[in-house]
């Protein structure tokens, strides 16, 4: 495979091996290679007039799809970065040398890591009220953000845990040696424990965060718009048993698209992580 | 030995975790610009004095002073790191912070504790690097050090603020035999330059040779001191011979050699890994 590299004639100008080294690389790329995948019979059926009429539908329900899937993105970054800040709120207390507030804070990441998702999801839907009234005015509460909360909720808990144990996991030889150096308490904090906490808690972070992610399908069960419901709505209408066969299919592939790439990702950072 | 110009002073402590005593009455006296070592067993408390020297213990009972100041009295933490910026500490197991390049674990405090322009520090913490023989490490994360090097940089660290005097928790046990050598040469340059040091070792050899005045603690008290000449040489305790005596056969090679020795040794396994 590298032949044609180092069989190439030396007048061949950097440029060329560049760009052969680039092509080899994206021929050598998974998405590449499953786009190609998916072009190639498309091609043929587009060529050939002889598309079969589950991927027409499918190919007629793919922006409704794309637009559900973009319900599912935006629940999942909403609940993570309000699960996050929670979170540390609550981590943060869960540190404190007061032991009410330590108890409070073990009663709530007890409450919610041991509450099932959907559980949750059921209880802010339909515990909290479809409008707010404020000064006068009548906000509406949709029932997508209601599930951004739900799963905040479970979020926050977990986020809480990871970095409580971050903090607690870094040696209190390290405490003692910023102590001896003149460093304030919150010095120490602010420019040793907290730095090497971020570090260990990146990477159960990002796996959090694609749990998250998978558990946004359940938005779908409250009755919010998002890519399970489309698929469901899609093949009610279809009413095909392979067009059914099919978008089921692609649900899966979609959510493996959006989730998979976290998990490589967090997979890296474990191993740079490693490295220091 | 006249009091006045004594730096630090331990008269009387006694410290306790919980209801297991440590310290039993400590009279300790360090001059300026004195070496001493402290030697004992293991879990007489030696390491212990030294925390608290620098107030990161504090005893229950007794007197403690460095310079002019009542450690025993310092309850603000202002107070306690106007202490320790007058005072290094260097621990067994070296204690870097690993998420900081060499050069940022030896500019940080002067930085953020002494209010040292970023210049100066920088400029000193290269000088400081080039005195433990590290200047070529200055941009590697700890992690990537042998525990020599990592040692010989946290002596630097702690001279970062230039203390007047430094404290060594067997710098040395945590090591490898080979890299002992480099640590105690760094150490006896400091001695050599008049720096006032408090050693914890297990290092008799280097205890005796460095030393201006050695002490012999067991279950937390000083049994003998005096000049290592007189204390290695004809103990006047018993326990402080058995003790010497056991160090002498009763421990790894490593104890007894020479660290010079031990400097130009050459192990092809470490080569071949």
């Amino acid at each position: 495979m590298d032949n044609d590299l180092t069989l190439a004639p030396l007048g061949r100008s950097g440029w060329t091996a560049g760009a052969a080294a680039l092509l080899r690389a994206v021929a050598r790329d998974p998405w590449f290679i499953t786009l190609l995948i998916l072009a190639v019979p498309a091609l043929y059926w587009t060529a050939s007039g002889t598309t079969p009429v589950a991927v027409e539908r499918l190919w007629y329900w793919w922006p409704a799809l794309m637009r559900g899937l973009g319900m599912n993105v935006q629940i999942s970054l909403l609940a993570m970065t309000l699960g996050t800040m929670l979170g540390l709120v609550v981590g943060a207390i869960s540190l404190s040398p007061l032991a009410p507030l330590r108890a409070l804070t073990r009663a709530y990441v007890l409450a919610f890591r041991n509450a099932p998702i959907l559980v949750l999801v059921y209880f802010t839907t339909y515990v909290f009220p479809f409008e707010v009234p404020v000064a006068g005015w009548v906000l509406p509460f949709p029932d997508w953000i209601k599930v951004v909360i739900g799963l905040a909720l479970p979020a926050s808990a977990n986020v809480a845990e990871i970095f409580r144990g971050a903090v607690q996991s870094i040696p209190a030889a390290q405490w003692e040696a910023a102590h001896s150096l003149g460093f304030a308490r919150t010095q120490i904090f602010r420019m040793v424990i907290l730095p090497q906490c971020l570090r260990r808690m990146l990477a159960p972070w990002m796996n959090l965060y694609a749990s998250i992610t998978m558990s946004t399908a359940l938005a779908s069960l409250v009755g919010v718009h998002d890519l399970v419901d489309t698929a469901t709505v899609a093949s009610n209408t279809v009413a095909r048993t392979d067009f059914t066969i099919l978008i089921y299919f692609t649900l899966l592939a979609l959510f493996f698209a959006y989730c998979y790439p976290i998990s490589r990702l967090t997979r890296y950072l474990e191993r740079r992580h490693a490295r220091h | 030995m006249p009091d006045t110009d004594s730096l630090v002073r331990l008269s009387n402590v006694h410290l306790a975790f919980g209801d297991t005593p440590v310290l039993n009455g400590i009279d300790i006296s360090v001059r300026r610009g004195e070496a001493v070592s402290i030697i004992g067993p293991s879990g007489s408390g030696k390491s212990t004095i030294l925390r608290c020297i620098t107030g990161l213990l504090r005893p229950q009972q007794g007197g403690i002073r460095v310079g002019d100041v009542d450690v025993q009295a310092l309850r603000r933490e202002r107070d306690l790191i106007a202490l320790r910026k007058r005072v290094g500490f260097v621990f067994q197991q070296y204690n870097l912070f690993p998420h900081m390049s060499v050069l940022e674990n030896l500019v940080a405090a002067p930085i953020k504790v002494g209010g040292v322009p970023r210049a100066r520090a920088l400029a000193r913490a290269h000088a400081l690097l080039a005195r433990v023989h590290m200047e070529h490490k200055a941009g590697a994360y700890p992690g990537e050090l042998s525990g020599g090097q990592q040692q010989r940089v946290a002596i630097a660290r702690a001279l970062a603020l230039e203390p007047e005097l430094m404290l060594f928790d067997e710098v040395t046990s945590a090591l490898d035999p080979e890299m002992v050598g480099e640590v105690l040469t760094v150490i006896r340059d400091l001695v050599s330059d008049g720096l006032t040091c408090v050693l914890v070792t297990h290092e008799m050899r280097f205890a005796e040779e460095v030393s201006d005045t050695v002490y012999f603690t067991e279950a937390g008290r000083i049994v003998e001191s005096g000049p290592p000449a007189q204390l290695f040489g004809a103990p006047r305790n018993e326990r402080t011979g058995a003790f010497l005596q056991r160090a002498a056969g009763g421990v790894p090679a490593r104890r007894r050699s020479d660290p010079f020795d031990s400097l130009f040794s050459f192990d092809p396994l470490r080569l071949a890994v």
